[in-house]
């Protein structure tokens, strides 16, 4: 599993708005790539280009290409659900369905798709995606309560467990612990430690200790002002980029002398 | 560092200046102000209970609020005078509800009996106490459960389209029509119901099926709205969650919103239902009255609890002992359904958040 995305000259509009211009990366299989840079700077709305979740938005388009191991996600013949199921992706918010049980929650990815499987499956299935969300032990004895019985720290894992249930080959994390104490915090930083093994991992954040704890290189977008489109300014190696960036804006971001 | 200092400025939170009145003054001026109606009518004439009763809640609000102004200051009796208000309010609007009930169960209960439910009006003519409602009840039933079946389908797949893809003129003229729907006349749904069978086939064809078509045309946008209501209370973040794990959107829709909705999906249904069982003029039109049970709905005419107690009550005599017991039956049907509502939609709503 895990595959690198290529993404070069992508520019994102709302409607006749253009949100995002210009950006041209490279992000790495197994490893975390950390998008960090000031609110509306268009660091969400790049991340939800990568599995066409953007097209949810009415009016939302891109120009430009986008490549999964060579295969254009935007290609004429390529259908965004299948995209996303290949790409995954975990909320700010933690979203668990209502209406399910915590396993119900892990099987949405089968269930909602109609697609058929043994009892005995569903159930290594549920263990196998909580093991990995580091959620098991807490939720074992109550897989049949609500999802949304737990607290927002479990909830969010629970997200994880749902969204590596269906077996993706990247994980899309958009700030995922903004909601979240420290304690939670750290258990999901844990848990990207350990994911980045199988999984190609983005994640957009605010907190800049955590981008230089979880990730492995660093994108650092901005904004020129009010009504401008967002551009990548710099990407680097983590340690690079919060040490001797580029970049006098990075710099200033990073270090807190921004704006 | 020991500054000889004033004493602090005392910033007590009790102002001895401003008093409280007792607990049990609200309910001696409520008492005070009854009786002083009371005697102030025995005075100008003879009292009678409203009277009494309206005088004396203004005597009290009068009183209570000058009162209150005089010991508690302005805020408290501000806040004495509103509490009245908008308690008087919600009383003033439970006398024609407590009293319509009280009125529909004391004049219900001459008639009403088992036998009143099973049996049917054949052969009852003159001032023969015998006969009931078996037939009509079960037209009502099936009628009411016909139109709901043309609606529900009609007005769920009408809200989805408004909710989850409807965009721009079409959208907007499709809320527009089913605003306007709203407020179409139920005689007027009776004529058009009359005139699509006999357009269709001939003059001579009555069934309840006219009736349930006249009726699902006042039921399908009160089901629209209601749903559109509750589809929309569903969180964007489901169905983004749903998307990111590659779910197509027809699936998203039916497995996730609908699922997450269904609970007030079906009190919104069970509310519409409620809002046509008693319609009369619809059904007068369409499928008129007749003595013997009818089990078909696409033949012959049909007896209805609403268009049953307005003919007997026209009839007079123990005719309108029947059309009241068949106004109870009408309103323990609707309290039925309600509660079935209830039930239904526990069973459906999302468990144990919080």
């Amino acid at each position: 599993m895990s595959k690198r995305i290529d993404v070069s000259d992508l520019d994102v509009y709302y409607g006749d708005f253009l949100a995002v211009e210009g950006v041209t990366m490279a992000i790495e299989a197994r490893q975390a790539t950390a998008l960090i840079g000031p609110s509306g700077c268009g660091k969400s709305t790049f991340l939800r280009t990568l599995n066409r979740m953007h097209e949810v938005i009415p009016g939302a388009r891109v120009t430009g290409k986008a490549l999964m191991d060579g295969q254009d996600l935007y290609g004429s013949d390529v259908d965004p659900v299948t995209v996303r199921r290949q790409i995954g992706m975990v909320f700010q918010r933690p979203n668990p369905f209502p209406t399910m049980s915590i396993a119900d929650n892990v099987l949405a990815g089968v269930r909602l798709n109609n697609r058929r499987m043994s009892k005995g499956e569903q159930q290594d299935l549920v263990e196998q995606s909580l093991r990995g969300a580091n959620l098991w032990n807490e939720v074992k004895d109550r897989l049949e309560r609500p999802g949304s019985s737990l607290s927002g720290g479990q909830q969010q894992r629970l997200c994880i467990a749902r969204a590596i249930a269906v077996k993706p080959q990247v994980l899309l994390m958009d700030e995922p612990c903004s909601a979240l104490d420290p304690i939670s915090t750290l258990a999901i930083e844990d848990l990207i430690a350990e994911l980045k093994s199988d999984y190609t991992i983005v994640i957009v954040t605010h907190n800049m200790q955590q981008a230089a704890r979880v990730s492995d290189r660093t994108a650092f977008f901005n904004i020129a002002g009010t009504g401008k489109p967002g551009k990548l300014i710099e990407m680097d190696d983590t340690a690079t980029m919060f040490s001797s960036p580029r970049e006098q804006a990075t710099e200033d971001y990073i270090s807190g002398r921004f704006g | 560092m020991a500054v000889d200092t004033a004493p602090a400025p005392a910033t007590s939170l009790v102002d001895p200046a401003q008093g409280r009145l007792p607990r049990w003054a609200t309910w001696a001026f409520l008492a005070g102000g009854v009786v002083a109606a009371f005697l102030l009518l025995l005075v100008l004439g003879n009292p009678t209970v409203a009277g009494v009763v309206g005088l004396g809640a203004v005597l009290y609000a009068v009183g209570a609020t000058v009162a209150s102004f005089v010991v508690e200051g302005r805020r408290r009796a501000v806040d004495r005078l509103a509490t009245t208000l908008v308690t008087g309010a919600f009383l003033l609007a439970l006398i024609p509800l407590v009293s319509l009930v009280l009125l529909v169960v004391t004049r219900g209960m001459t008639s009403f009996s088992w036998t009143f439910l099973t049996t049917d009006m054949v052969g009852i003519f003159g001032d023969m106490t015998e006969g009931g409602i078996a037939h009509a009840i079960v037209g009502t039933l099936l009628i009411t459960f016909a139109a709901a079946v043309i609606s529900v389908p009609i007005g769920l797949l009408t809200a989805i389209y408004l909710v989850e893809y409807g965009r721009g003129p079409l959208a907007r003229a499709i809320t527009f029509l089913v605003d306007v729907m709203t407020g179409i006349p139920s005689i007027v749904a009776g004529l058009f119901g009359f005139a699509v069978f006999t357009l269709a086939l001939g003059p001579a064809f009555r069934a309840g099926i006219m009736g349930a078509v006249a009726l699902s045309l006042l039921m399908t946008p009160v089901v629209i709205r209601s749903v559109e209501e509750m589809l929309r209370l569903v969180p964007n973040e489901l169905r983004e969650a749903s998307y990111a794990l590659g779910v197509p959107k027809w699936l998203t829709i039916v497995k996730v919103v609908l699922r997450t909705a269904a609970a007030g999906i079906v009190t919104g249904v069970m509310l519409a239902v409620a809002r046509i069982i008693g319609e009369t003029a619809p059904l007068l039109l369409t499928v008129g009255l007749v003595t013997q049970m009818n089990t078909s709905l696409f033949e012959g005419r049909m007896a209805t609890l609403p268009v049953f107690a307005f003919r007997q009550y026209e009839q007079g005599g123990t005719g309108i002992d029947r059309a009241w017991a068949a106004a109870l039956t009408l309103i323990l049907i609707v309290m039925l359904l309600n509660l079935l509502a209830r039930l239904i939609s526990r069973w459906f709503a999302p468990k144990g958040a919080r």
